[in-house]
Protein backbone atom coordinates (compact mmCIF):
# COMPACT_ATOMS: atom_id res chain seq x y z
CA UNK A 1 0.00 0.00 0.00
CA UNK A 2 2.50 2.51 1.19
CA UNK A 3 4.82 1.78 -2.17
CA UNK A 4 1.67 2.35 -4.24
CA UNK A 5 1.14 5.58 -2.81
CA UNK A 6 4.78 6.87 -2.96
CA UNK A 7 4.76 5.48 -6.74
CA UNK A 8 1.77 7.60 -7.44
CA UNK A 9 2.64 10.94 -6.21
CA UNK A 10 6.21 9.93 -8.09
CA UNK A 11 4.59 9.45 -11.29
CA UNK A 12 1.96 12.65 -10.80
CA UNK A 13 5.42 14.54 -9.89
CA UNK A 14 6.93 13.27 -12.75
CA UNK A 15 4.86 14.55 -14.45
CA UNK A 16 4.16 17.76 -13.37
CA UNK A 17 7.90 18.74 -13.84
CA UNK A 18 7.65 17.11 -17.52
CA UNK A 19 4.60 19.39 -18.36
CA UNK A 20 6.33 22.47 -16.87
CA UNK A 21 9.73 21.87 -18.53
CA UNK A 22 8.05 21.48 -21.97
CA UNK A 23 6.02 24.11 -21.42
CA UNK A 24 9.37 26.47 -20.76
CA UNK A 25 10.87 25.01 -23.18
CA UNK A 26 8.63 25.99 -25.98
CA UNK A 27 7.97 29.02 -24.65
CA UNK A 28 10.52 31.14 -23.04
CA UNK A 29 14.51 29.37 -23.31
CA UNK A 30 16.13 26.11 -23.16
CA UNK A 31 19.75 25.07 -23.33
CA UNK A 32 20.78 22.74 -25.91
CA UNK A 33 24.83 21.98 -27.05
CA UNK A 34 26.18 23.03 -30.43
CA UNK A 35 27.72 20.05 -32.59
CA UNK A 36 30.21 20.30 -34.87
CA UNK A 37 32.14 23.47 -36.16
CA UNK A 38 30.68 25.35 -38.77
CA UNK A 39 30.04 27.92 -36.31
CA UNK A 40 34.06 28.62 -35.40
CA UNK A 41 35.19 30.61 -34.04
CA UNK A 42 31.84 31.86 -32.36
CA UNK A 43 30.91 28.33 -30.88
CA UNK A 44 33.12 25.15 -30.67
CA UNK A 45 36.55 27.19 -31.77
CA UNK A 46 39.14 24.96 -33.01
CA UNK A 47 41.97 24.63 -30.81
CA UNK A 48 45.14 22.97 -32.24
CA UNK A 49 45.10 20.17 -30.05
CA UNK A 50 42.31 18.85 -28.66
CA UNK A 51 39.95 16.94 -30.91
CA UNK A 52 36.46 17.65 -31.12
CA UNK A 53 33.75 15.33 -28.37
CA UNK A 54 30.65 15.59 -26.31
CA UNK A 55 32.64 17.57 -23.76
CA UNK A 56 34.09 20.04 -25.46
CA UNK A 57 30.86 21.00 -27.37
CA UNK A 58 29.81 24.48 -25.87
CA UNK A 59 26.44 24.53 -24.48
CA UNK A 60 24.37 27.28 -25.57
CA UNK A 61 21.05 29.06 -24.20
CA UNK A 62 18.14 29.77 -26.91
CA UNK A 63 15.36 32.17 -26.44
CA UNK A 64 11.73 31.86 -28.04
CA UNK A 65 10.94 35.09 -27.39
CA UNK A 66 11.35 36.06 -31.16
CA UNK A 67 8.80 33.40 -32.30
CA UNK A 68 5.82 35.30 -31.34
CA UNK A 69 6.31 37.73 -34.40
CA UNK A 70 9.16 36.84 -35.86
CA UNK A 71 11.04 39.58 -36.21
CA UNK A 72 14.91 39.34 -36.60
CA UNK A 73 17.74 41.22 -37.49
CA UNK A 74 21.38 40.83 -38.96
CA UNK A 75 24.06 39.42 -36.93
CA UNK A 76 21.12 37.38 -34.51
CA UNK A 77 22.45 33.45 -34.43
CA UNK A 78 19.20 31.48 -35.05
CA UNK A 79 18.16 27.34 -34.65
CA UNK A 80 16.24 26.29 -37.41
CA UNK A 81 15.13 22.98 -38.65
CA UNK A 82 17.11 22.13 -42.19
CA UNK A 83 14.92 22.39 -45.09
CA UNK A 84 16.33 19.12 -46.42
CA UNK A 85 15.59 16.89 -43.00
CA UNK A 86 12.75 18.34 -40.64
CA UNK A 87 14.30 16.12 -37.58
CA UNK A 88 17.82 17.85 -37.66
CA UNK A 89 18.32 21.21 -36.05
CA UNK A 90 21.33 23.50 -37.61
CA UNK A 91 22.24 26.80 -35.75
CA UNK A 92 23.24 29.27 -38.30
CA UNK A 93 23.96 33.12 -38.18
CA UNK A 94 21.12 35.35 -39.96
CA UNK A 95 22.96 37.34 -42.63
CA UNK A 96 20.25 38.96 -45.13
CA UNK A 97 16.49 39.39 -44.38
CA UNK A 98 13.65 39.41 -46.39
CA UNK A 99 13.78 41.85 -49.19
CA UNK A 100 17.53 42.61 -49.34
CA UNK A 101 19.96 41.16 -52.47
CA UNK A 102 22.54 39.37 -50.82
CA UNK A 103 25.73 38.56 -52.51
CA UNK A 104 26.72 34.57 -52.10
CA UNK A 105 29.84 33.56 -51.61
CA UNK A 106 29.62 32.16 -55.10
CA UNK A 107 29.43 35.71 -56.24
CA UNK A 108 25.98 35.30 -57.03
CA UNK A 109 23.41 38.03 -56.07
CA UNK A 110 20.05 36.62 -54.85
CA UNK A 111 16.94 38.48 -54.09
CA UNK A 112 15.52 37.23 -50.65
CA UNK A 113 12.12 36.44 -51.06
CA UNK A 114 9.31 37.58 -48.81
CA UNK A 115 9.52 35.87 -45.10
CA UNK A 116 12.37 33.55 -45.81
CA UNK A 117 16.23 34.56 -44.41
CA UNK A 118 19.37 33.96 -45.57
CA UNK A 119 22.07 32.10 -42.97
CA UNK A 120 25.47 31.31 -42.88
CA UNK A 121 28.07 29.76 -40.50
CA UNK A 122 30.72 31.69 -39.51
CA UNK A 123 33.32 29.31 -40.83
CA UNK A 124 33.13 29.71 -44.39
CA UNK A 125 35.17 26.80 -44.82
CA UNK A 126 32.84 23.80 -43.57
CA UNK A 127 29.83 25.09 -43.37
CA UNK A 128 25.74 23.38 -44.47
CA UNK A 129 24.15 26.55 -45.33
CA UNK A 130 21.70 29.40 -47.55
CA UNK A 131 25.13 28.61 -49.20
CA UNK A 132 23.65 25.35 -50.12
CA UNK A 133 20.27 25.22 -49.78
CA UNK A 134 18.95 28.78 -50.50
CA UNK A 135 16.96 31.38 -48.30
CA UNK A 136 15.49 29.33 -45.54
CA UNK A 137 11.34 30.17 -44.26
CA UNK A 138 11.49 32.53 -41.60
CA UNK A 139 8.66 29.90 -40.22
CA UNK A 140 11.41 27.13 -39.67
CA UNK A 141 13.38 29.28 -37.17
CA UNK A 142 13.12 27.51 -33.32
CA UNK A 143 14.42 30.19 -31.77
CA UNK A 144 17.56 32.29 -30.79
CA UNK A 145 20.70 31.51 -29.34
CA UNK A 146 21.91 34.84 -27.33
CA UNK A 147 24.54 33.44 -24.38
CA UNK A 148 27.00 30.27 -24.53
CA UNK A 149 26.64 29.11 -20.80
CA UNK A 150 28.98 26.18 -21.13
CA UNK A 151 32.11 25.38 -20.48
CA UNK A 152 32.68 28.28 -18.00
CA UNK A 153 35.99 29.84 -19.45
CA UNK A 154 33.37 30.53 -22.39
CA UNK A 155 30.28 32.12 -20.54
CA UNK A 156 28.90 34.98 -22.32
CA UNK A 157 26.92 36.38 -24.55
CA UNK A 158 27.21 35.41 -28.09
CA UNK A 159 29.38 37.78 -30.45
CA UNK A 160 28.26 39.54 -32.89
CA UNK A 161 29.61 39.82 -36.34
CA UNK A 162 28.15 40.71 -39.55
CA UNK A 163 30.14 40.16 -42.82
CA UNK A 164 31.30 43.29 -44.60
CA UNK A 165 30.61 44.47 -48.24
CA UNK A 166 27.84 41.56 -48.26
CA UNK A 167 24.69 43.24 -48.62
CA UNK A 168 23.31 45.58 -51.62
CA UNK A 169 21.15 47.82 -50.98
CA UNK A 170 16.99 46.74 -51.40
CA UNK B 1 1.29 38.56 11.61
CA UNK B 2 0.47 34.23 11.38
CA UNK B 3 -2.82 35.26 9.57
CA UNK B 4 -0.56 37.20 6.90
CA UNK B 5 1.69 34.09 6.78
CA UNK B 6 -1.20 31.48 5.93
CA UNK B 7 -2.74 34.17 3.34
CA UNK B 8 0.54 34.53 1.63
CA UNK B 9 1.08 30.43 1.80
CA UNK B 10 -2.38 30.11 0.47
CA UNK B 11 -2.28 32.84 -2.95
CA UNK B 12 1.36 30.65 -3.64
CA UNK B 13 -0.61 27.96 -4.27
CA UNK B 14 -3.47 29.16 -5.92
CA UNK B 15 -0.94 31.02 -8.19
CA UNK B 16 0.88 27.28 -8.36
CA UNK B 17 -2.18 25.47 -9.58
CA UNK B 18 -2.74 28.28 -11.75
CA UNK B 19 0.64 28.01 -13.38
CA UNK B 20 0.47 24.24 -13.53
CA UNK B 21 -3.02 24.34 -15.22
CA UNK B 22 -1.88 26.73 -18.18
CA UNK B 23 1.47 24.47 -18.59
CA UNK B 24 -1.22 21.71 -18.94
CA UNK B 25 -3.11 23.44 -21.72
CA UNK B 26 -0.21 24.04 -23.90
CA UNK B 27 1.20 20.64 -23.45
CA UNK B 28 -2.03 19.95 -25.08
CA UNK B 29 -2.61 22.54 -27.56
CA UNK B 30 0.97 22.08 -28.97
CA UNK B 31 0.99 18.40 -28.62
CA UNK B 32 -2.05 16.17 -28.47
CA UNK B 33 -5.19 18.25 -30.21
CA UNK B 34 -6.24 21.92 -30.44
CA UNK B 35 -9.02 23.64 -32.28
CA UNK B 36 -8.83 25.96 -34.78
CA UNK B 37 -11.03 29.24 -36.70
CA UNK B 38 -10.54 28.34 -40.45
CA UNK B 39 -11.74 30.88 -42.96
CA UNK B 40 -11.55 32.10 -46.20
CA UNK B 41 -12.53 30.88 -49.64
CA UNK B 42 -8.96 28.92 -50.69
CA UNK B 43 -10.42 25.44 -49.08
CA UNK B 44 -13.68 25.33 -51.22
CA UNK B 45 -16.05 23.53 -50.68
CA UNK B 46 -14.26 21.06 -48.04
CA UNK B 47 -14.42 24.22 -45.84
CA UNK B 48 -16.90 26.70 -45.70
CA UNK B 49 -15.72 30.51 -46.62
CA UNK B 50 -17.40 32.03 -42.99
CA UNK B 51 -15.59 29.97 -41.00
CA UNK B 52 -15.42 25.95 -39.98
CA UNK B 53 -13.85 25.46 -36.30
CA UNK B 54 -12.08 22.21 -36.57
CA UNK B 55 -10.00 19.67 -34.62
CA UNK B 56 -6.22 19.13 -35.06
CA UNK B 57 -4.03 17.08 -33.87
CA UNK B 58 -0.06 17.52 -33.71
CA UNK B 59 1.70 14.39 -33.04
CA UNK B 60 1.43 12.45 -36.59
CA UNK B 61 3.59 15.04 -38.26
CA UNK B 62 6.09 14.65 -35.46
CA UNK B 63 7.19 11.06 -36.70
CA UNK B 64 6.36 11.93 -40.34
CA UNK B 65 3.11 9.90 -40.76
CA UNK B 66 1.04 12.59 -42.96
CA UNK B 67 0.88 11.26 -46.15
CA UNK B 68 -1.12 12.55 -49.49
CA UNK B 69 -4.08 13.78 -48.93
CA UNK B 70 -4.05 15.10 -45.38
CA UNK B 71 -5.20 18.77 -44.43
CA UNK B 72 -2.41 20.05 -42.78
CA UNK B 73 -1.85 23.83 -40.40
CA UNK B 74 1.81 24.95 -41.66
CA UNK B 75 3.50 28.47 -41.44
CA UNK B 76 3.33 30.01 -44.52
CA UNK B 77 7.01 30.42 -46.09
CA UNK B 78 5.58 34.14 -47.19
CA UNK B 79 4.89 35.04 -44.05
CA UNK B 80 5.74 32.71 -41.16
CA UNK B 81 3.11 34.62 -38.27
CA UNK B 82 0.58 33.48 -40.50
CA UNK B 83 -0.92 29.73 -40.26
CA UNK B 84 -2.68 28.20 -43.08
CA UNK B 85 -4.84 24.94 -43.46
CA UNK B 86 -4.10 23.60 -46.95
CA UNK B 87 -4.54 19.87 -48.47
CA UNK B 88 -0.89 17.49 -49.22
CA UNK B 89 -0.49 16.83 -52.62
CA UNK B 90 2.83 15.46 -52.70
CA UNK B 91 5.74 14.07 -50.17
CA UNK B 92 9.47 14.26 -51.33
CA UNK B 93 10.43 12.33 -54.19
CA UNK B 94 7.02 12.51 -55.86
CA UNK B 95 6.02 13.78 -59.67
CA UNK B 96 3.42 16.69 -59.18
CA UNK B 97 1.32 18.02 -62.00
CA UNK B 98 -0.09 21.62 -61.68
CA UNK B 99 -1.37 24.18 -63.76
CA UNK B 100 1.21 27.39 -63.91
CA UNK B 101 -0.81 30.28 -61.88
CA UNK B 102 0.61 32.92 -64.66
CA UNK B 103 -0.37 30.74 -68.06
CA UNK B 104 -3.54 28.46 -66.75
CA UNK B 105 -2.70 26.32 -70.02
CA UNK B 106 0.17 25.42 -68.80
CA UNK B 107 1.27 22.16 -67.57
CA UNK B 108 3.85 21.66 -65.26
CA UNK B 109 5.63 18.70 -63.96
CA UNK B 110 8.30 18.51 -60.94
CA UNK B 111 9.61 16.29 -58.53
CA UNK B 112 9.01 17.52 -54.98
CA UNK B 113 12.74 18.06 -53.26
CA UNK B 114 14.02 15.92 -50.40
CA UNK B 115 12.60 17.46 -46.91
CA UNK B 116 9.79 19.25 -48.64
CA UNK B 117 6.10 18.65 -49.07
CA UNK B 118 3.45 20.13 -51.84
CA UNK B 119 0.45 21.84 -50.75
CA UNK B 120 -2.39 23.41 -52.24
CA UNK B 121 -5.42 24.56 -51.81
CA UNK B 122 -9.07 22.52 -53.03
CA UNK B 123 -10.12 25.48 -55.10
CA UNK B 124 -7.77 26.31 -57.24
CA UNK B 125 -8.81 29.64 -58.49
CA UNK B 126 -8.88 31.66 -54.97
CA UNK B 127 -5.52 29.88 -53.34
CA UNK B 128 -2.18 30.65 -53.02
CA UNK B 129 -0.03 27.48 -52.35
CA UNK B 130 3.11 25.44 -53.78
CA UNK B 131 1.91 27.25 -57.02
CA UNK B 132 3.06 30.23 -56.35
CA UNK B 133 6.09 29.92 -53.72
CA UNK B 134 6.84 26.01 -54.33
CA UNK B 135 7.28 23.06 -52.19
CA UNK B 136 7.41 24.42 -48.40
CA UNK B 137 9.78 22.30 -46.28
CA UNK B 138 8.31 20.20 -44.08
CA UNK B 139 9.33 21.52 -40.66
CA UNK B 140 6.57 24.22 -41.19
CA UNK B 141 3.67 21.62 -40.81
CA UNK B 142 2.37 22.32 -37.50
CA UNK B 143 -0.56 19.78 -37.38
CA UNK B 144 -2.99 18.09 -38.70
CA UNK B 145 -7.09 19.09 -39.41
CA UNK B 146 -8.93 15.46 -38.86
CA UNK B 147 -12.51 16.70 -37.42
CA UNK B 148 -14.65 19.37 -38.05
CA UNK B 149 -16.72 20.16 -34.73
CA UNK B 150 -18.59 24.20 -35.83
CA UNK B 151 -21.16 24.31 -37.83
CA UNK B 152 -22.96 21.15 -35.87
CA UNK B 153 -24.97 20.38 -38.78
CA UNK B 154 -21.80 19.73 -40.71
CA UNK B 155 -19.78 17.91 -37.82
CA UNK B 156 -17.97 15.31 -39.29
CA UNK B 157 -14.46 13.60 -40.17
CA UNK B 158 -12.27 15.01 -42.45
CA UNK B 159 -10.46 12.67 -43.89
CA UNK B 160 -11.19 11.11 -47.41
Amino acid sequence: MATGKFLWSFTKKFFTFGIVGLTISDRYGSVIPVRGSSMSPTFNPRTNSSSSSLFSDDWVLVEKFCLTKYKFSHGDVVVFSSPYNHKEKLIKRITGLPGEWITTRNFNVVKIRNGHCWVEGDDPSLSMDSGSFGPVPLGSVLGRVTHVVWPPQRIGTVAEQIPQNRLSSS
Amino acid sequence: MGGWRVKAKEALKQVSITARFLCLLHVTNNYLFSPTLVYGPSMLPTLNLTGDVVLSEHFSHRFGRVRPGDLVLLRLPVDPAKIAVKRIVGMEGDRVTFFDSNATDLLQTLVVPKGHVWIQGDNLYASRDSRHFGPVPYALIQGRAFLRVWPLSSFGSLEQ
